[in-house]
């Protein structure tokens, strides 16, 4: 008996991911740099790893309600209206995660029939595209470009909506361009949103790593725009916790309640602990934040500059820790050079396609990892380029 | 975990105003992090240009905001260990001057590596260090206490460092992350 004929067609269907791919030639190699990782460098912050640690202590070791802890949810109300001017109500509009992935995964199942479509934005998060064909959505994707540093505008999302468009996923600040949106484009996107009846999806999962004192904006902010939005957010990346894997959505109550009746029998509920350590991150990080977005800051300063300085253009992105610099000056595709640059110079970078076709001519370069590594890995790159340049 | 990061790190969180708004000098975190750090680095990190790293470090020092550059280090991995003491030490205030004239002498001394005036229930602490116990009690019998002004002295020697000038001793292995992550 073969078992692959039974697998599901939409999932036999998932091309493999080429992060993965791109992974397994990584590990096979010595003494590599990546620049390829998608998380902190940092531990997470003393204080969070002690109040989970304090929570095994006390015995906290159960079950928590479906919608996460009370305590955790009226935290994250506060910071949600306090950090993006959004109010939830913590009984009955937010649901604590598996990280941002499920709360994505819960607000698609939730919202998608089959054939409905779902947009996004492209180069984009790696998991978009197959978990809009896992919940048996349609992904369009609309491309965003160099000239707008990455930004999705409003007049190329119009070219794609159709009347089958039901929901927008959005991720800004972005990896892997680290873009992030002016407010006068979320508007003009939020109008579209409103004409076309669209929900969005926003997932702002970077969004304290926000730089040059820029201040994040939500589209979930806008009026009106509250009662369509699921705003998506973690503790992942501002509080280094990628492995505690909590994360939260906030929504309109009756979208909540159905994102709730996917995670109840799927998920149950998050990790006791892992609510704990981050009702801790919420009541006392944010100076953890800010020295962490203070390092990642001179880090981007560092790693722009060398990019630009070797004949690699690259804007200067405000947030994430991702820059996303043009190599086609090389002549070679993504994936050639970021082969190459592994092979010859043992630096990994991830080839932009790995996060949608229109990341071709471009690679994405992690700067989640010390600045002394960042030195030695730029120092190859511009000799790797010098050999190369056409 | 890299070097320069967790000296950053721990450089933030010791002096945490240093990170928030306004800077007193772009330079100074950088500088507290890692001293050795070239001038082109600098310049990048801080976004400045190499004269400007240049002159700014100049000013912090002409203006005695850097008073030096020292390395940090694991008294316990040093061949000759030195003896290091801590002592508790009580003053008669002078009728001008207060205490400082008593510390100021205090200080002079080579043999003490820093100095403060306390609150609670004495008035100077005094870091000491020296090659033997023997030294160091000898420094504290003959020179210390018999300076005019100088009441009483508790002196403790120090047993094992933990952390050192906000450096833990016991360095925590690096997270541990997959080579390529989405």
């Amino acid at each position: 008996m073969t078992i692959s004929k039974h697998i599901a067609n939409h999932i036999r269907d998932i091309p493999r991911s080429g992060i993965r791919d791109f992974f397994e030639i990584v590990q096979s190699m010595k003494d590599v740099i990546s620049l390829g990782i998608g998380e902190p460098d940092f531990h997470t912050p003393w204080r969070i790893r002690e109040a989970a640690i304090y929570s095994l202590e006390r015995g906290h070791t159960g079950y928590t309600s479906n919608l996460g802890l009370p305590r955790l949810r009226e935290c994250i109300a506060e910071y949600v209206a306090k950090h993006f001017a959004v109010k939830y109500d913590a009984k009955t509009e937010i649901i604590v995660t598996v990280g941002v992935s499920e709360a994505l995964d819960l607000a698609l199942r939730a919202l998608v029939n089959p054939g409905d479509e779902v947009l996004y934005h492209e180069p984009c998060y790696v998991s978009y595209s197959p978990s809009v064909v896992m919940a048996h959505g349609v992904p369009v994707a609309v491309p965003t470009h160099p000239a707008d540093n990455f930004r999705m505008t409003a007049e190329e999302l119009a070219k794609h909506i159709t009347p089958k468009s039901k929901v927008l996923m959005m991720n800004f600040p972005c990896n892997p361009t680290g873009a992030t949106q002016t407010r006068e484009e979320l508007e003009k996107i939020a109008k579209l949103c409103v004409a076309h009846d669209l929900i969005v999806l926003t997932d702002e999962i970077y969004s304290e790593l926000t730089y040059d004192g820029a201040s994040h904006f939500s589209i979930a902010a806008l009026p009106g725009m509250k009662d369509r939005c699921v705003f998506l957010h973690g503790f992942s990346k501002a509080f280094a916790m990628t492995g505690f894997r909590i994360g939260y959505a906030c929504a309109p109550a009756a979208l909540t309640e159905a994102m709730m009746k996917v995670h109840q029998y799927a998920i149950l509920c998050a990790n006791t602990m892992a609510q704990d350590a981050a009702i801790e991150a919420l009541e006392s990080g944010e100076n953890d934040v800010q020295m962490m977005r203070k390092e990642y800051e001179a880090r981007r300063n560092y790693i722009v500059r060398s990019l630009n300085d070797m004949g690699l253009p690259c804007f200067k992105p405000l947030g994430a820790f991702y820059v996303f610099p043009d190599i086609r000056s090389t002549g070679m595709t993504s994936r050639e050079f970021s082969l190459g640059l592994l092979e010859k110079k043992q630096v990994a970078c991830v080839p932009g396609p790995a996060f949608g076709v229109s990341g071709e001519g471009h690679i994405r370069c992690s700067y989640a990892t010390g600045l002394d590594k960042i030195k030695i890995a730029m120092e190859r790159m511009a000799e790797f380029v010098a050999e190369n340049r056409k | 975990m890299s070097t320069m990061h967790s000296l950053f790190w721990l450089a933030a969180q010791r002096f945490p105003a240093d990170f928030s708004t306004p800077f007193m000098d772009k330079i100074l975190p950088l500088l507290r992090n890692n001293a050795r750090a070239s001038v082109s680095d600098l310049a990048k990190s801080a976004n400045l240009t190499e004269h400007e790293v240049i002159a700014r470090i100049a000013k912090l020092e002409a203006d005695g905001v850097v008073l030096g550059y020292q390395a940090v280090v694991d008294p316990q991995k040093v061949a000759k260990e030195r003896v290091t003491a801590l002592i508790e030490v009580k003053l008669t205030p002078e009728r001008e001057g207060g205490f400082d004239k008593t510390a100021e002498r205090v200080a002079r001394f080579p043999e003490v590596l820093s100095c403060y005036l306390m609150s609670g229930g004495y008035d100077l602490h005094v870091v000491v260090e020296g090659a033997t116990l023997h030294e160091v009690a000898g420094f504290v019998s003959e020179k210390l206490s018999t300076l005019k002004g100088v009441i009483s002295t508790v002196t403790h020697f120090r047993l094992k460092a933990y952390k050192e000038n906000g450096v833990e001793l016991r360095r925590e292995v690096g997270p541990q992350r997959l080579a390529v992550a989405p």
